[in-house]
């Protein structure tokens, strides 16, 4: 049976992880290769790496660093953050990544993801969809959920996957930092209405979050970030739980 | 030992070097015909479509080369459906090592099952066979596929997404994982290094 996947995300600046990580066992707490290889020894299903490096030289830096953990660890990963043409794809998988993800491009520039799909397949294409109710609709938000737009979240989501994206990652900005738990409701309407898979994020707080939203979320996969960098749920706790809940998990 | 990995017009080559590499094997990334007949091990590795991928190999004779390898070869991914007779995906002859067909996916129920089948997966009705010996006990692999092998009198392995279809293929020297070992943590890591160890 196919598993739910468990995705922890790292924040890369200049090449180093930015939010605080609190694992004793990290000699560098900085280092995103050792902070990898620790997430993939422990069972996480996948990473992603979200850059928010903001000056275009220190991007070499970042594919420099996707070749370090490509060879380090042995889980797939996605790349993420300031992506914006076919070449920045190019550069990223050539160096090791499984999967890229683009957020503002894609509004920007819809056909890009046609682009991207095309050339290097959708399985590689992740369409990350930053998204804030407004007044009763979800509306697609851009620059870190900071500027709105006037794309519905439910249209743009089918317009994506009808572009060949090969999975969207949706982060909820009304829930992400709260650990008030998922944006469940939403998240089961995008992904019963695509045919692609739906990753949750934003609101991880606590083990039965993770539940809601694989069960009433209809999530394919869940993100979360500083709920397993400071080890508030370890993976393999949560796994556990999972599978004593019923819920299809990777042992 | 030589390890040759086949060069050709498909992805994710990069990281079956870097799996080869934390197992200790310098492999080399080559479309040499040569080189490939004269490597001790051969992996046939790969993500994409299954007819620009037969045109390409074909262009370049090395359809031909691939059928007259003697020693142990290893398809991956689009490396095991370019290794069955047909596919389906833009109606494909592929090389015929496998008396197999490659179908897409067709789901019953859109919303419980999407396509391409995404994630880790188990391994079940395993064979006794030298590529999985001692695997770890809990046998989930990471498949990114939206067709796949039905199953065969030289399926050694199957795997359940919509409808059970095979996971691994062995027959005389070729063997084939529909799966990515080389992104499949511990277990895949042991299939490569058994498959090396052949």
């Amino acid at each position: 049976m196919l598993t739910k996947r468990i995705i922890p995300c790292l924040d890369i600046k200049d090449g180093r992880t930015v939010k605080g990580v609190n694992f004793v066992q990290l000699r560098d707490a900085g280092d995103p290769v050792e902070l990898a290889k620790i997430y993939s020894d422990e069972g996480a299903d996948e990473l992603v790496f979200l850059d928010i490096t903001a000056t275009v030289d220190k991007r070499k830096t970042l594919a420099e660093l996707v070749t370090k953990v490509a060879k380090a660890i042995n889980i797939p990963f996605t790349v993420g953050g300031g992506i914006s043409t076919v070449e920045d794809v190019k550069v990223l998988l050539a160096a090791g990544a499984d999967k890229i993800s683009i957020n503002s491009a894609a509004v920007k520039n819809p056909v890009v993801i046609d682009q991207m799909a095309r050339e290097f397949g959708s399985q590689c294409i992740v369409v990350a969809i930053d998204t804030r109710n407004v007044d009763g609709i979800d509306f697609v938000h851009t620059h870190g959920g900071r500027k709105p737009t006037l794309l519905k979240t439910q249209a743009w989501a089918q317009e994506v996957a009808d572009r060949g994206a090969g999975e969207v990652l949706l982060t909820s900005m009304d829930h992400d930092g709260t650990k008030a738990g998922f944006a469940n409701e939403l998240t089961a309407e995008i992904s019963s209405a695509l045919s692609i898979p739906v990753i949750a994020s934003g609101g991880a707080g606590s083990m039965p979050h993770f539940k809601d939203v694989f069960t009433f979320g209809k999530a394919d996969a869940a993100l979360a970030a500083s709920i397993f960098h400071f080890k508030e749920i370890p993976v393999p706790t949560l796994k556990e739980y999972l599978i004593g809940e019923g819920v299809s998990i990777r042992k | 030992m030589k390890v040759a990995v086949i060069k050709y017009n498909a992805g994710n080559v990069q990281s079956v070097l870097y799996a080869l590499e934390r197992l200790g094997v310098e492999a080399e990334l080559t479309d040499d015909p040569d080189k490939i007949r004269s490597a001790d091990k051969i992996i046939f590795p790969g993500q994409g479509e299954a007819s620009s991928a037969m045109t390409y190999l074909k262009a370049r004779q090395l359809d031909q080369v691939i059928r007259e390898i003697k020693q142990p070869f290893l398809g991956v991914c689009l490396g095991l459906q370019l290794l069955c007779e047909h596919s389906e995906e833009n109606d494909t002859d592929c090389l015929g090592i496998f008396p197999v067909k490659v179908k897409k996916f067709i789901p019953e129920n859109s919303q419980e099952f999407k396509v391409p089948h995404i994630g880790w997966n188990e391994l079940e009705n395993l064979a006794d066979d030298v590529l999985l010996r001692d695997l770890p006990e809990s046998k989930f692999l990471y498949y990114v596929h939206s067709y796949y092998a039905e199953l065969s009198e030289v399926t050694i392995a199957t795997t359940h997404y919509i409808h059970d279809f095979t996971a691994i293929l062995h027959r005389d020297n070729y063997w084939a994982i529909q799966a990515h070992p080389e992104k499949s943590s511990t277990v895949g890591e042991k299939m490569l290094s058994n498959f090396l160890n052949i």
